[in-house]
């Protein structure tokens, strides 16, 4: 392609993190000629900040869309390593064991059973299998457990992965199959057609009858590029991170993990912080870290090597965004916090969807126009 | 804040300090690093990589690197060179990733 030459292929995704990457990578292993574009690392860049669950527990009270969607993800996911690791040799450090939720009371247990037990009528048909175990019990499988620790929830469907090592994997996978990936490339201008689209970088142009846009916070500006609206806000998660320990945890909890090279993940804050990604706070750092403590008080031995916060990208209502343009038919929006959970949902239900030109029927409750309809009422 | 550091070979008036490195006894000036008695003493190894398992000796002496890392007097992980020693001390390689030290709540 020259400075001002024009690229034409099957589709464009713009957004180069664990969304837009997965996408990519789905709709070129589809067989669609497929180019990725990424900004660059002015942009926020949630991908890195991941915490790398691959959660179920708990995701989509009230909404059984979301949580079959997730759950489809978890199942999906097996499948997506496997092909990674065949096609780059990249292992990404899956591992679905199944994870723990603690409470630290019995009125704790008792409303974690009733959100477990909702959960469970919402999944219908495709069922929902958990178990509250208490402390005793949990003293078998998880070592030191804090005395304070009067029980967990736990679901088979979870999990865990490296986050990085997955962003890494769906980017060599899909230029391994011959997509192209285009760094430092922003967005300067869409111009938008029923089933053909030109986005301008600068000077370049791309042009493809099908554009995803999976750029995170960026979504909110680009979104009504295509008529479609993104209402987004960033919401900044912190995680502080041990000195490597030989393999301690063998299962996932929603506080701490342990990596698959030995380091433990310490995490679970949410802040409103507008964009910043830069003031640490101590007072979360310290509520981050007495958790942990709480729960695995062993942990208050180990030092801490490394901390950083990144922004969640979080609807109105804490669900995903996966919207297609009625107005522009061939031009979709996926948003979600879930890079790494939705990975396998995104490479393997969502990019076949995208491929054949139209999300499937069962993903209307995703469309962001549930936002228009609470405005109203 | 900054303070000359001893010269690491004992030179003829120096108060000399021992400490053990992988058991051996060292004699060091005092005010040395314990990274200093490590590099003194001909160890080939004062550290294993987490995971890959390769050697390490001390290398930027200034807390930067974390190839001094060993275990000294019983705590795991510390850099050495940012240690300076003290009679007795106990120097001991630090292979592979620390072990968390779990002790039953119960
Ligand atoms: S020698 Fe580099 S940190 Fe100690």
């Amino acid at each position: 392609m020259t400075a001002t030459g024009q690229d034409t292929r099957d589709a464009i995704v713009v957004g180069g993190g664990l969304v837009g990457a997965a996408i990519a990578y789905g709709l070129q292993r589809q067989g669609l000629s497929t180019v990725m574009l990424d900004e660059g690392d002015v942009a926020h860049r949630a991908s890195r900040g991941n915490f790398g669950l691959v959660w179920v527990q708990s995701k989509g009270l009230g909404a059984p869309h979301y949580q079959h969607w997730t759950h489809a993800s978890a199942q999906a996911w097996p499948e997506l390593a496997a092909d990674l690791l065949a096609t780059t040799g990249i292992g990404v450090g899956l591992h679905q064991p199944g994870g723990l939720h603690f409470c630290f009371s019995d009125d704790e247990m008792a409303q974690r059973d009733a959100l477990m037990g909702q959960l469970r009528r919402e999944a219908g048909n495709a069922g929902y299998a958990y178990r509250m175990i208490p402390a005793a019990e949990l003293r078998d499988m998880v070592p030191g457990l804090g005395p304070q620790v009067v029980g967990a929830s736990w679901t088979p469907y979870d999990g865990h992965a490296s986050p990085l090592h997955l962003l890494r994997a769906l980017h060599a996978a899909f230029q391994d199959l011959g997509g192209l990936y285009r760094p430092n490339a922003k967005v300067t201008a869409i111009k938008a057609a029923p089933r053909d689209f030109t986005v301008a970088i600068g000077s370049e142009t791309v042009r493809a009858p099908r554009l995803v846009l999976a750029s995170g916070l960026g979504n909110a500006d680009l979104a009504p590029l295509v008529g479609l609206s993104a209402p987004l806000r960033p919401e900044r998660g912190q995680i502080l991170v041990t000195e490597r320990t030989r393999q301690v945890l063998g299962l996932p909890t929603h506080v701490v993990r342990q990596t698959e090279e030995g380091s433990l993940l310490l995490g679970d804050s949410k802040e409103d912080m507008g964009f910043d990604t830069l003031t640490q706070t101590p007072a979360i750092m310290r509520a981050i870290a007495n958790k942990a403590v709480r729960t695995f008080p062993w942990i208050a031995e180990l030092n801490i090597v490394r901390a950083w916060a990144a922004l969640r990208v979080m609807s109105p209502d804490g669900k995903p965004i996966y919207d297609e343009s009625e107005r522009y038919p061939g031009a979709t929006i996926a948003n979600c916090h879930s890079g790494v959970t939705l990975a396998g949902a995104h490479a393997s239900l969502l990019a076949p969807m995208i491929a054949t030109g139209a999300l499937a029927p069962e993903m209307s409750p995703f469309s962001a126009r549930r936002f228009d309809v609470q405005k109203a009422a | 804040m900054f303070r000359r550091r001893p010269e690491a070979r004992p030179a003829a008036g120096d108060q000399l300090v021992e400490v053990f490195v992988a058991g051996q006894p060292v004699r060091v000036p005092e005010g040395a690093s314990a990274a200093a008695a490590v590099l003194l003493s001909g160890t080939p190894a004062i550290r294993t990589t987490p995971v890959n398992g390769a050697p390490r000796l001390p290398y930027c002496m200034i807390g930067i690197c974390f190839d001094c890392l060993a275990e000294i007097d019983g705590v795991a992980n510390r850099q050495s060179c940012l240690v300076p020693v003290a009679p007795g001390m106990r120097i001991e390689p630090q292979l592979g990733a620390r072990a968390a030290r779990i002790e039953d709540a119960a």
